[in-house]
């Protein structure tokens, strides 16, 4: 019998921890999938954050250092640094990386350093509970802006990726979502690219995902897949942001 | 080698490189720029090596951290208020058990302070200094020469514990000129930590990591830390003696400040006054049985730093009472001659009925 789905190699044996209709797992999947596709599995260290995916590494089947919340960038440059042949990849929230973390990314990134940032961007703080992220939605409300976030006050929701595309040492840059089939799709090709920018020793790449959070968006998996489309999305535009590989069909 | 006229700063990134030294992550502050200086013109072109003029001292630490977890040996170097930012890692570095060499020429505090030389940061530096049950050791030369053996030292140590090793030095001995040897020759081919993270090629995966859910788990990591931090008491603390056989009044005192004690008992030893001094050269592990030891010859300590008084709580720790101890101190970046240190010594030795 043809076996058309399995469990990639780069994943453990293990049962994610994540909620019905989380994000984290499909694109934890994703990047394993990947990993297995360039045959990098030996060779790849991977930053997980605190937060929800704090547990990262005890799915992927790769060597995994755990970072401080926002440093993620800084710890992969510094094993970048020690170790060059190594594939790394940071996998950050949106607290992580847009919030305490923004300046270890934006430097990572000017200095073009050839890392591999995974981005997930779910509008929310997931596991302390729900509060507001830097990239909260006007209106959105959290546990920290029950009122909803109020541009007077919380000010606007900091458009990240558009920020690490200005820096010159980023050459790839994309936001994707994991919203429906063909974006979870579209998702994988991202992250091949940016993980295959790397290993062309080319610049920064990193790929923003637009992740649900039904448990703190107070929604069904299935309305939160809606609200990526009706709302996130308009705030957050689904896709390139920069493509300065020379390699326009990578992935 | 024949002896060369160094700054501090600069031996100290030196005998780094002849250490085996492959990463040097630092933010400029005074008093200790030459040394990333002399890094970033020594140390970024050698073959397998690399130098980051990092966006901060946050993220110049948890590059540490990285470059760590690779399995190579890694510095950076601060002082007093940078230092304060890179205890976050500090404390990621102490609990994944990666060594690696922290240099703090420390300067007036609190705040922004002063960029003079001072010794106000032995609190944190001797009590982990970062969130969480852990130490660090501790190294306090008070000269050129010591800088630069004590920076090999310090290497040696971080890999054989496994545990960040902090150089505490000051402003003071970072900027000063003085003839240093150095005894070893740069490695060629550098050796990795077998217990690093490199890609699982050949071995399964690995994680480092420092949380848990599980406290019993984490008390475990807490058990495990502490007995090496035992081992590490019971042989790794050092100290010198100078001139207490005799001595009715022992100071103690560290880093510049017992260099300052040195020639200021050379004045008063002139005028007939027996004094010696007890310089604790780990100040964590703390050279607890070297004070209890000299407390069998002379009940009488006078305690001198250039803060408002910090390693004297423990000196009176380890005395556990049976000595009295008195205290100078001149806090803010303030450097106090011999002169004056004589004077302050004479009048506690009269004072105490040495005479």
């Amino acid at each position: 019998m043809k076996k058309v789905y399995t469990r990639p190699k780069s994943l453990k044996p293990a049962v994610f921890h994540y909620c019905p209709g989380c994000g984290h797992s499909i694109v934890h999947r994703l990047i394993a999938e990947v990993i297995d596709e360039l045959g990098i599995q030996e060779k790849v260290v991977g930053v997980p954050p605190p937060g929800c995916s704090v547990f990262a590494y005890h799915y992927f089947d790769v060597d995994m250092l755990e970072s401080a919340h926002g440093r993620g960038a800084a710890v992969a440059t510094g094993m970048k640094r020690a170790n060059p042949d190594c594939i790394v990849f940071t996998y950050q929230g949106d607290g992580d990386l847009a919030a305490i973390g923004t300046a270890e990314t934006v430097h990572a990134a000017n200095r073009g350093e050839r890392i591999t940032a995974i981005f997930i961007n779910n509008a929310v703080y997931g596991m302390t509970g729900g509060q507001m992220a830097p990239t909260t939605l006007l209106e959105q409300k959290t546990t920290t802006t029950p009122y909803g976030r109020d541009l007077k006050v919380e000010g606007y929701p900091i458009r990240m990726s558009e920020i690490i595309a200005l820096t010159r040492g980023a050459v790839y840059v994309e936001r994707t979502a994991v919203n429906s089939p063909a974006n979870i799709r579209k998702t994988k090709k991202a992250i091949k690219k940016a993980f295959q920018t790397q290993i062309d020793g080319l610049g920064f790449a990193l790929v923003e995902v637009l992740s649900p959070c039904p448990t703190n968006w107070k929604m069904t998996p299935r309305e939160s897949w809606q609200w990526i489309d009706d709302v996130m999305s308009k705030e957050f535009p689904l896709g390139l942001i920069k493509d300065e590989t020379g390699n326009k069909n990578a992935g | 080698m024949p002896e060369v006229l160094m700054n501090g700063n600069s031996a100290i990134a030196e005998a780094a490189i002849r250490a085996g030294c492959q990463c040097y992550f630092g933010y400029p502050i005074t008093p200790q720029n030459e040394l990333s200086e002399y890094m970033a013109l020594n140390l970024s072109r050698r073959k397998g090596c690399s130098f980051v003029q990092a966006e901060s001292e946050l993220a110049a630490i948890n590059m540490v951290y990285g470059a760590s977890a690779a399995g190579v040996r890694v510095m950076t170097s601060s002082s007093s208020p940078g230092i304060s930012l890179k205890q976050e890692g500090i404390s990621y570095l102490a609990a994944n058990e990666l060594p690696c060499v922290i240099v703090n020429m420390s300067r007036g505090g609190p705040g922004l302070g002063s960029i003079s030389a001072a010794q106000s940061d032995y609190f944190q530096a001797t009590r982990g200094g970062g969130h969480g049950d852990y130490r660090t050791i501790v190294l306090a030369p008070s000269s050129v020469p010591e800088l630069a053996e004590f920076t090999h030292r310090a290497f040696d140590l971080a890999d054989k514990y496994l545990v960040p090793v902090m150089i505490l030095g000051d402003g003071m001995l970072g900027q000063m000129m003085e003839p240093v040897a150095f005894h070893h020759e740069a490695p060629e081919v550098f050796s990795v930590r077998s217990r690093s993270l490199r890609g699982a090629k050949g071995r399964p995966s690995r994680i480092f990591k420092t949380f848990t859910s599980k406290p019993a788990e984490l008390e475990e990591l807490n058990w495990s830390l502490f007995r090496r931090y035992q081992l590490i008491q019971k042989e790794e603390t050092t100290s010198e003696a100078f001139l207490t056989d005799d001595a009715r009044l022992i100071i103690v005192a560290f880093g510049i400040a017992a260099r300052i004690a040195r020639g200021a008992i050379k004045t008063v030893r002139a005028e007939g006054l027996k004094v010696g001094m007890l310089r604790p050269i780990t100040l964590w592990p703390f050279p607890t049985e070297a004070v209890k030891e000299a407390a069998k010859k002379t009940k009488q300590f006078l305690v001198f730093e250039m803060n408002m008084g910090q390693m004297v709580d423990d000196v009176k720790l380890a005395l556990e009472g049976k000595g009295k101890v008195s205290f100078y101190g001149r806090p803010g970046g303030v450097i106090p001659t011999p002169s004056e240190v004589a004077r302050v010594i004479s009048r506690i030795y009269v004072q105490e009925g040495l005479t």
